[in-house]
């Protein structure tokens, strides 16, 4: 046929580009990114009496053994903030990074039904659950607060974020993008080999130990002496040792070690992206 | 009219086996030779794909150097046995996964219905779930919003539409998914045979909708299907898909009886080498062929569609007295299905069978999808077995595809009692 042939709407072949994202089609999607979000909201608590209260109920729970084991056992200092405050700041910035990672280093095997049946730009769905824990981190944040306010005004502690506070929007970036480019990672090398997902699950639990969420970063480099270096070059650790040195002016913040962990999570989620990019056109045939 | 999509050189290679231990070797040198900027060294193995036949290689090629082209408006047929690639031709043309060489260009954007109601929530409601579904097919908010009431009326299930889907029927949540992706508009819509399911009302509403789409909006549609009296009605092309090979393209009904002629070829019985007969054996049955419509020879015919039975004879000795010929046709279970005998018909065949054949001609075949063997009794004067010139069971096998009997666009169920052709007024 001798039909113009340049202009073809798009074409399906094998081979791959390196970064292959068409953001027109993303954003054609963005309806689907929408509902996804929605869908993940409202289903999880259906069903259930306390509905949305389990977002507040975890965290709680988590403060308080988390304040008895490592405060009032293991008597770790937190200076002039109440161990529960310093626990809950933690780990609410923790439990967003957790759930990025966890929620989107499954994109492919608990979709596979969905993507086997129909196209959308697969990058869709990590961004969804990416966002759809940002809800429940926002949930979360709340009760931050609300004990934040109780400690300042009625048990009347000298608490106050610093100027720092400005670097937030910064901060929830940094969690989101490193959870989700290693989510992508994962997700992509599990669709053949199954390997890493055992790995996922223990690893995620033990992560949190190493990444100064119930310490301050000073005391593991005071503590753990030559194996100061685990906790120190873990990037999660300066998001949340930065998180509630904005939020409660405790801790050690330096530029470098900002700007260390804002390059790393910016590498991760590219390396993430190029990585799910490459699995997404065949991974239904191994999966 | 112009091309509306185009496929070059479509391959697909699978691994046979499990994946394990055994397949990381292969994907580091896979992984080797890419690094190096050299070809994939798998792709030059590969077996054909034949379910049937033993195993003797790691990989598979599914589909094989497909070929072929789609114009704005047409709609094409895939066919082909189990196994043939079809369903593998479809996850390419809907970007589900990607060929392994080869590319598809197409000029639109493509739809694909390879299931119903994909992504269904149970949780959400039906009217959640249409935005959803909606969505997933790549539909926008405010299109499915312009769009809400018909989607639901189309569906038939407004009484439900505020209840969590998990509490629908099997039958309802089909309706509900179909409703919704009838509201699509592609440029190019695939679909695979989700026509199967739900009650007759609703697949006459289904098929329908398909019409329209083709020839009132112009938009072109992908087809696959068993239906061989869908795929007749519905095509104007078909391509005829065979171990992953493109064995065939051209019109729908050609490419359907193409597809009757070359499967399932029934044992090549030389009917005068078999001694399982009975009777003087004076005059012998030599072969039984049939015909379709078109009197095309075939291997398999539809039911409900014209069948010509040919018996051919061959006279060793003058039978004077007169002839009765009469057949029977059984299924699998050895039950009595059918039955002509040609004295209740009046018919005198001592003639016929001295010019050497007889057609026997059915204008709809009232025997359901199945595998029917037929057996066959010439005799004089009576049917009594003393008077037996030639009979023998099991003499021809009939393959009989299920079909549309009463053309309303669904499939008669398989393998029961015979079709009587029956109205209600």
């Amino acid at each position: 046929m001798s039909e113009a042939n340049d202009d073809w709407l798009y074409e399906i072949t094998p081979k791959r580009k390196l970064i292959d994202l068409n953001f027109k089609e993303i954003w054609r999607y963005r309806d689907l990114l929408v509902l996804f979000v929605k869908r993940d909201i409202v289903t999880v608590y259906k069903q259930t009496i306390l509905g949305p209260l389990w977002y507040f109920i975890q965290p709680l729970f988590t403060s308080v053994i988390f304040t008895l084991v490592f405060n009032n056992i293991a008597d770790i200092p937190t200076e002039n903030i109440p161990p529960f405050l310093f626990n809950l700041a933690g780990i609410t910035a923790w439990n967003y990074f957790a759930q990025c990672l966890t929620g989107s280093s499954n994109t492919f095997r608990s979709n596979a039904g969905l993507f086997g049946k129909v196209y959308f730009p697969r990058v869709i769905m990590p961004l969804s659950i990416t966002i759809s824990n940002l809800m429940k981190f926002g949930i979360q944040l709340l009760i931050l607060i609300g004990f934040y306010l109780y400690f300042v005004f009625i048990a009347g502690h000298d608490i106050s974020p610093n100027s720092n506070l400005v670097l937030f929007p910064v901060y929830l970036f940094m969690i989101a993008t490193m959870g989700l480019g290693l989510g992508m990672i994962i997700s992509a090398f599990t669709t053949k080999y199954r390997d890493l997902t055992v790995l996922v699950g223990f690893a995620t639990s033990l992560l949190i130990y190493i990444s100064a969420v119930p310490y301050p970063v000073s005391e593991a480099s005071k503590e753990l002496g030559s194996y100061g270096w685990i906790v120190e070059y873990n990037p999660i650790t300066y998001i949340i040792e930065g998180f509630r040195y904005m939020l409660l002016d405790i801790g050690i913040f330096t530029w470098a070690s900002f700007g260390y962990t804002f390059l790393i999570s910016v590498v991760l989620f590219l390396v993430g992206l190029i990585i799910f990019n490459r699995t997404e056109k065949n991974f239904i045939d191994t999966v | 009219m112009s091309i509306i999509l185009k496929a070059e050189n479509i391959s697909k290679q699978y691994r046979l086996g499990t994946v394990g231990t055994g397949t990381l070797g292969h994907d580091i040198n896979r992984w080797w030779h890419t690094v190096r900027g050299k070809e994939n060294p798998y792709l030059q193995v590969g077996g054909v794909s034949n379910r049937a036949s033993k195993a003797n290689e790691d990989y598979v090629w599914a589909l094989r150097d497909i070929n072929f082209e789609v114009k704005q408006g047409e709609v094409l047929g895939i066919i082909g046995k189990n196994g043939a690639g079809k369903s593998t031709l479809l996850k390419i043309l809907s970007r589900v996964t990607a060929p392994t060489t080869g590319s598809i260009k197409t000029k639109g954007r493509i739809a694909s219905l390879l299931e119903v109601g994909t992504g269904f929530h149970p949780e959400l409601t039906g009217r959640e779930n249409i935005y959803l579904n909606g969505a997933i097919l790549g539909m926008t908010k405010p299109e499915i919003k312009s769009k809400i009431d018909e989607i639901i009326d189309f569906s038939g299930c407004e009484m439900y539409i505020d209840t969590p889907v998990k509490r629908y029927s099997s039958g309802m949540r089909v309706r509900l998914g179909f409703a919704v992706a009838a509201h699509l508009e592609p440029e190019i819509l695939v679909v695979d045979e989700v026509l199967a399911v739900g009650d007759a009302e609703f697949q006459k509403k289904a098929i329908g909708k398909m019409q329209d789409l083709s020839t009132g909006e112009g938009g072109t549609v992908l087809f696959v299907s068993h239906n061989m009296a869908s795929v007749k009605s519905l095509c104007t092309r078909g391509v005829v898909l065979e171990n992953g090979y493109n064995v065939f393209e051209g019109k729908a009904e050609e490419a359907v009886n193409f597809y009757l002629k070359s499967s399932d070829k029934s044992e090549e019985a030389d009917l005068l080498s078999r001694k399982d007969r009975t009777g003087n054996g004076k005059i012998l049955v030599s072969n039984i062929e049939i015909f379709g419509g078109s009197k095309l020879k075939l291997d398999s015919v539809i039911s409900g569609e014209f069948l010509r039975l040919r018996f051919y004879f061959e006279v060793h000795e003058e039978v004077n007295e007169k002839l009765i010929f009469g057949f029977s046709m059984r299924d699998q279970n050895e039950e009595l299905k059918a039955m002509v005998v040609t004295d209740e018909m009046g018919i005198d065949v001592n003639d016929l069978i001295k010019r050497g054949y007889i057609d026997f001609s059915f204008k709809n075949l009232i025997l359901r999808g199945g595998l029917y063997n037929i057996q066959f009794t010439l005799s004089k004067t009576n049917t009594n077995k003393e008077n037996h010139i030639d009979y023998m069971e099991k003499a021809f096998y009939l393959n009989v595809l299920q079909g549309d009997f009463y053309h309303i666009g669904r499939l008669n169920r398989a393998y029961t009692a015979a079709i009587i052709p029956c109205f209600v007024d």
